[in-house]
């Protein structure tokens, strides 16, 4: 099983990829085998100062399992706590659905970041 | 004595009060500067510097044997500066307020005291004045804990001289830096100009300021430019105007060529001393229950 996490403005798989990834509304976790997929809402971050993205990390890390995550922005905390938790990074993908932004990862097509590109 | 010079908004000229009252105060006195992102009071006063001593904040160090990621440390923090991801406790020093709240919950002893230099403490004279100022290290972001560091040095400060009155020269605005700079003084002086902008500010520093119970008076800067409603704020809120600085470009030329204002102009040296002792008239009472506490 290979799960990833999508930042999302919302719980189902046609909602666009959340641009931020700290304040983003929520999380979509999905099995790429299965496309069974679950939400993780996000609200509370918009009510913190700071930390939002290491929060966000927190919370997917926790979850458990998740290989990657699509996002189109990610600082540089959030980014620093994705590699020490091991998780891969696919950014830029803001624009994108959810379902379009896990097709182009299944097909290979979306590269792990190697730097925050905020 | 501890008088806080503030204003909400910035280049009001809360210098150049604290610069002139420093030098016409009756008595020893401190000028020290809490504007520790951008310190100039001692281009006014210029002291010769003697010693700077680091000020430094405790951070925790994490020892990753001990920690079992029990997440103790981690959900206390309200500012994420400690973050348990399951297998890896991450720490972000730049983030840490200090309060040590992480390394007394830890039930396994794995976060030690470390620390996060936040900038210098430089201690000074200039004739009989006694002269203190922070400088914040060039990308810290939190400035709160070196204010109070600073104040707390100019408690201890004393070479060679009896207990003295102290003139801080606080940071501008109304957030955390000036309330920390503005906290325990026995009086607070508003700078202001009589300006839409100066009007709006005063309004956020009188908000600001006043549930911390120190006794409020206004210095209105340019005075004779704009219009009427600081002052008819100061009357409705009962707040003292303490003096009126006139809006003269003899004072802007003085202070741009970082003279004293109270020194380059004798009818200044005047208004100030006449400032410094409506100022002590407002402080007497909270020094008093202060004495007597």
């Amino acid at each position: 099983m290979t799960r990833i996490a999508i930042s999302s403005e919302g719980p189902g798989l046609e909602e666009r990829v959340d641009p931020r990834f700290g304040r983003a509304a929520g999380f979509i976790l999905i099995d790429l085998d299965t496309m069974e997929h679950e939400y993780l809402d996000n609200g509370s971050s918009q009510a913190r100062g700071q930390g939002a993205g290491i929060q966000a990390v927190e919370m997917i890390a926790l979850a458990g399992g998740v290989k990657a995550v699509l996002t189109g922005f990610v600082g540089p905390k959030a980014f620093q706590a994705l590699q020490a938790a091991r998780i891969e990074i696919g950014q830029n993908l803001d624009g994108l659905t959810v379902r379009e932004a896990v097709e182009r990862y299944k097909q290979g097509r979306v590269k792990a970041a190697s730097q925050p590109n905020r | 004595m501890r008088i806080a010079i503030a204003s909400g908004k910035g280049g009001t000229g809360k210098t150049l009060v604290a610069a002139s009252l420093a030098k016409v105060w009756d008595g020893p006195v401190m000028a020290v500067d809490l504007d520790v992102e951008e310190p100039n009071l001692h281009l006014f006063l210029k002291p010769e510097f003697g010693r700077c001593e680091e000020a430094r904040i405790e951070v925790p160090a994490v020892d990753e044997d001990r920690c079992t990621h029990c997440r103790a440390c981690a959900e206390l923090c309200q500012f994420k500066a400690i973050s348990d991801l399951g297998r890896v406790l991450l720490t972000f020093p730049e983030m840490c307020h200090g309060c040590g709240g992480c390394l007394a919950v830890c039930p396994e002893k794995a976060l030690m005291p470390s620390s996060r230099l936040l900038g210098e403490i430089c201690f000074g004279q200039a004739q009989d004045l006694r002269f203190l100022m922070g400088r914040l290290r060039v990308g810290e972001a939190m400035s709160p804990p070196l204010i109070q560091a600073v104040k707390r040095a100019s408690d201890g400060f004393l070479p060679g001289a009896g207990p003295c009155d102290i003139i801080f020269d606080a940071p501008p605005g109304v957030s955390c830096p000036a309330v920390n700079a503005v906290m325990g003084c026995d009086a607070t002086v508003l700078v202001t100009e009589p300006t839409p902008f100066g009007f709006h500010d005063l309004k956020l520093a009188v908000e600001a300021f006043r549930p911390l119970g120190t006794p409020l008076g206004v210095v209105v800067n340019k005075a004779g430019l704009g219009d009427q409603d600081v002052f008819t704020f100061a009357a409705v809120e009962d707040l003292p105007v303490l003096a009126e600085i006139p809006y003269d470009r003899r004072i802007a030329e003085a202070y741009s060529k970082g003279k004293i204002v109270a020194e380059a102009l004798p009818e200044m040296r005047y208004l100030f001393r006449g400032l410094a002792v409506r100022i002590q008239g407002l402080a007497r009472p909270a020094l008093k229950e202060r004495r007597y506490a």
